[in-house]
């Protein structure tokens, strides 16, 4: 049988696509298959994530997971992706899945990254704020164990501190 | 420019064949992975929410201090046809998966094509620069710079612990992807290549095809770029893909020479055949088509060949793709005619070499 693509070249290769039940045949040699990229959209399909999928489907962690979803589902408050469905794809369904899934990601990023720590930039406004935030919080803890100890000058020297931080908040 | 101009213009900034080191690297590309708070990402969301981040982002690219620096022009892809599509895959502009796959995607070029911004691509917003040589710091600059101005207008989507969170566990971290597109033919010749390949994957880096993930090496083209992007800052990132393809840059440059020295005959031989074949052929596959650039490049970067600009190889790379070689003929084309175009449009734009680049 010749080509259907180009009529010249023996077909080598025979696929059968079917797309919303309805059944379709190729018959065409490999020059034209590698032109013809579209037909094959099903051989490119395997991709990183296919990869990843095979990280977490061997994953000890995810034994446990599905041991203790029998009294609780696991599932994202926000996009309800459950840790199911990312297993099977390898991907996030939106940023709240980071939150969900907390510590469980750490073998995976370990694994892709060699680490668990983000240490490069951080976003002048949302970071800025996280970093402010961090920062009351540890002058805040300070404040009461001076209050506590009655060390009442620098108690206020952290009350003054405080305030200038939440000022800045505020601002920005 | 014009929607059609980005499509019928075969030239992108990044085919220049200018900057540092572009007798080996072809281009540096930074990509930058960015999403919004509270919007699912493109994988989960419905139409409205996709548009929604399309109107974001848009609104943004029209702000003041986006365009002092750059006149982006968006392109929504449901308003592109399939074969336009393909000619902005194939001039790198946006990625495969924006062209088939995404719902609501959009992409934001600027006039000269060194910056395109994906939108609902696998991310809400991927920024793309795209320089010819070997420039990653300037590509970082320009990259970042737009990211603290969506940044001011935008509410990332981004974790202390986690760095900027993307859809995919491989991006997570920075977001950053950077690249160089190596032209490494005497490495390839000297069967020298497997063995560096095999190194390159022990340092945390990559290397693929030049249309990416899956694609293999056409014309001895290799994409080398960054895999970890979590637990190291976009400096150490930079610097380590800066080293090692600074390693194989010096490394080919040996291999040039020493196929110069040992085997000139052979390898004189072998870039002016296809030279003649370009020259004269009626008929090339794309294959070896991307072959036969590759040796008449290196002969022109070993002054081998003189006549023929590698400005009009970078284009020749980039119009004798399938999609670009449809869309010039205003019609689909048969693999045959195709092939047929292909060769004529190399004879044509080899034998015109005098008149001046980009015209």
């Amino acid at each position: 049988m010749n080509c259907e693509e180009c009529g010249k070249r023996p077909a080598t290769l025979h696929l059968t696509k079917i797309v919303n039940g309805e059944k379709t045949e190729y018959h065409i040699c490999e020059h034209c298959a590698q032109e013809k990229g579209d037909v094959f959209t099903g051989f490119h399909n395997f991709s990183i994530n296919n990869l990843l999928s095979g990280l977490l489907k061997f994953d000890p962690m995810q034994k446990s997971v599905k041991e203790s979803t029998s009294t609780k589902p696991l599932r994202c408050e926000t996009c309800g992706l459950t840790y199911a469905q990312f297993s099977k794809s390898g991907r996030f369904g939106c940023s709240d899945c980071y939150t969900f899934l907390g510590d469980r990601l750490d073998p995976l990023f370990r694994r892709i990254h060699g680490n668990t720590q983000h240490i490069g930039k951080v976003p002048e406004r949302t970071g800025g704020q996280l970093k402010i935030r961090k920062e009351l919080e540890q002058l805040k803890q300070a404040l009461q164990k001076y209050v506590a100890s009655e060390e009442f000058e620098k108690a206020a020297e952290m009350r003054d501190r405080i305030r200038a931080l939440e000022q800045k908040m505020a601002q920005s | 420019m014009s929607q059609q101009q980005f499509m019928q213009n075969p030239w992108s900034n990044w085919m220049k064949g200018e900057g540092p080191d572009s007798d080996i690297v072809i281009s540096t590309r930074l990509r930058i992975a960015r999403n919004l708070r509270q919007h699912p990402f493109p994988l989960l969301a419905t139409d409205s929410q996709g548009e929604e981040v399309v109107r974001k982002v848009t609104e943004v690219a029209e702000s003041e201090a986006l365009r002092k620096r750059h006149h982006l022009q968006v392109i929504h892809m449901d308003q592109v046809n399939p074969l336009e599509k393909r000619v902005l895959v194939e001039k790198h502009l946006i990625s495969p998966h924006l062209a088939e796959e995404s719902r609501k995607g959009a992409v934001l070029l600027s006039p000269d094509e060194s910056v395109s911004i994906m939108v609902n691509e696998e991310d809400h917003i991927r920024i793309q620069v795209l320089l010819p040589g070997f420039r990653l710091n300037e590509a970082w600059e320009i990259g970042t710079k737009i990211d603290d101005i969506f940044e001011k207008h935008l509410n990332y989507a981004f974790d202390e612990t986690r760095g900027y969170l993307t859809s995919c566990p491989t991006n997570v971290g920075t977001g950053i992807r950077a690249s160089v597109m190596l032209h490494l033919p005497a490495l390839v010749m000297t069967q020298q290549i497997s063995r560096i390949l095999q190194a390159i994957n022990q340092v945390g880096l990559v290397v693929r095809g030049i249309y990416g993930e899956g694609s293999e090496a056409l014309g001895n083209l290799f994409q080398l770029s960054n895999q970890v992007t979590l637990g190291m800052s976009e400096t150490d990132i930079l610097s380590n893909l800066y080293g090692v393809a600074r390693q194989i840059i010096e490394q080919e440059r040996v291999a040039r020479a020493y196929l110069l020295e040992h085997t000139r005959v052979t390898l004189e031989d072998r870039i002016f055949r296809s030279y003649g074949i370009l020259m004269y052929a009626r008929t090339v596959e794309s294959k070896e088509a991307a072959q036969r650039l590759s040796d008449v490049r290196l002969g022109i970067d070993l002054g081998v060949i003189s006549d023929v600009s590698p400005l009009v190889l970078n284009e020749l790379l980039v119009t004798t793709q399938p999609g670009f070689l449809q869309q010039h003929a205003g019609q689909k084309l048969t693999p045959d005619q195709r092939d047929e175009r292909r060769a004529r449009l190399i004879r044509e734009r080899i034998a015109d070499t005098e008149r001046p680049a980009g015209t």
